[in-house]
């Protein structure tokens, strides 16, 4: 037991930086996920077509594959940034994406009738949408969103292959460390689905609070 | 200077590319072989009417659908040879892939069993079959097809954690490029074919995945 308590204070310090990097990667891929999922849905073709490229490019494409290109190819272009920028913001593009079609799905769901009806009212378009269909595609939204922020938790062990010193990377060092590496990844294992039930709860609790009106 | 993207280098390295992506389809087809056959079994195990028998099946996909991929691996890559079972990577690989979408697959098995009607398993009841007959004659015939898009979008997703094969040694389409990178100080042109390459082959797959989708719903309905 002893030995456990030994094992958790590097692998709680790798904990803290994947938490950092998923939430730093969802608050990012939450509006990116918005605009891109309203971008699809614009009337204007260009508009829709540059957000359908991102949407296709970055859900028909591997995680992990994004992020060496942008860890590797970037540079080359003279673009130099830090590991853990590149990790939060591919991860981010990643899930924005995926976000994107929650967001559409969840727009087109609302009742035509509401639409219609704020035109006839005269409301301005942006209105409606900040009025009457946001609100009413919010609480559709929040089933999958969680999901996909589950999702982006599981992703965060990636960024560990770009050299960002996150949970599943201080696993791998504990493991060359001290050989121990049953106990070590079951704890990795553990500690991520603790977060992971986490999360659970917590959409679990939104959806609760939003279902209600 | 050389060019940011050099076409002869790219044609030059394109069939090292293709011979890792056999590697990597391989690994795709036969560990959604594994998920499609294990997940139906847990899927089963989890309606066991024994709670000793379907409360720790439930608990275990759910462990399982929410725990990095890569840990998993990683445990089977180390974990597996102290216990006296010597694999390859590549079968690690597979197998690990195979057991996590195994979760997922068992989780669209349960919603297709969910929606075949309850009459049909009271019919079952009432004409005296044995609870395997009910699975596999009259149960599953109906479950299965419904979710076949599902489990297709999911033989896509795989695909598209492959990648992660390199992370444990495997010499896939990934490793190559990056094998071909660090020799040849040219990151650009492999990366972004690896990249073009998934794209491509993805969105065939999604593209036959909803042409499967529209041919069930025109023609699945006519049983």
């Amino acid at each position: 037991m002893e030995e456990f308590a030994a094992l958790l204070p590097p692998l709680l310090d790798g904990l803290w930086m994947t938490l950092r990097i998923t939430a730093g990667a969802a608050v990012l891929a939450i509006p990116l996920a918005l605009a891109a999922g309203l971008a699809r849905l614009s009337t204007c073709r260009a508009i829709s077509v540059v957000a359908l490229v991102y949407i296709e490019t970055f859900r028909g494409t591997s995680a992990l594959v994004q992020l060496f290109w942008f860890y590797y190819v970037l540079p080359l272009f003279g673009l130099k940034l830090p590991a853990v920028t590149v990790g939060i913001v591919v991860l981010a593009a990643n899930a924005g994406a995926y976000g994107a079609e929650v967001v559409r799905g969840a727009i087109l769901a609302v009742a035509p009738g509401q639409r219609e009806a704020a035109v006839a009212l005269n409301m301005s378009s942006a209105k409606i949408l900040r009025r009457i269909v946001l609100p009413q595609a919010f609480p559709a939204m929040l089933p999958p969103a969680g999901n996909l922020l589950i999702e982006l938790l599981k992703n965060t062990a990636l960024v560990s292959l770009i050299t960002i010193t996150d949970l599943t990377f201080r696993g791998q060092m504990l493991r060359a460390e001290t050989l121990r590496t049953t106990e070590i990844f079951l704890m990795l294992l553990l500690l991520y689905f603790a977060v992971a039930l986490v999360i659970t709860a917590g959409i679990r609790l939104l959806e609760r609070r939003f279902r209600v009106r | 200077m050389t060019p940011i993207f050099d076409w002869a280098f790219a044609w030059e390295i394109l069939p090292a590319l293709g011979s890792a992506l056999i590697i990597t389809i391989q690994a795709t087809l036969l560990g959604m072989a594994l998920a499609v056959v294990l997940g139906l079994v847990l899927a089963m195990l989890r309606r066991v009417r024994s709670r000793w028998i379907s409360t720790p099946v439930a608990v275990l996909i759910e462990f399982v659908r929410s725990t990095p991929l890569l840990v998993q691996m990683y445990f089977l890559f180390y974990v597996l040879p102290q216990s006296g079972v010597q694999l390859s990577p590549l079968v690690t690989g597979i197998l690990a892939l195979g057991v996590h979408y195994a979760a997922y697959c068992a989780e669209v098995y349960r919603a297709g069993i969910e929606s075949v009607p309850r009459g049909q398993f009271e019919a079952a009841t009432a004409l005296n079959l044995s609870p395997w007959r009910t699975a596999v004659g009259v149960v599953l015939p109906q479950a299965i097809p419904p979710v076949v898009p599902a489990l297709g979008n999911y033989l896509v997703a795989m695909f598209k954690d492959t990648p992660l094969l390199s992370a444990i040694t495997v010499v896939e389409l990934l490793q190559q490029s990056k094998i071909i990178g660090s020799a040849t100080f040219r990151y650009t042109e492999p990366l972004t074919l690896v990249g073009l390459l998934f794209l491509l082959l993805s969105l065939i797959a999604a593209w036959g995945v909803r042409r499967l989708e529209a041919w069930l719903k025109k023609f699945g309905g006519s049983r």
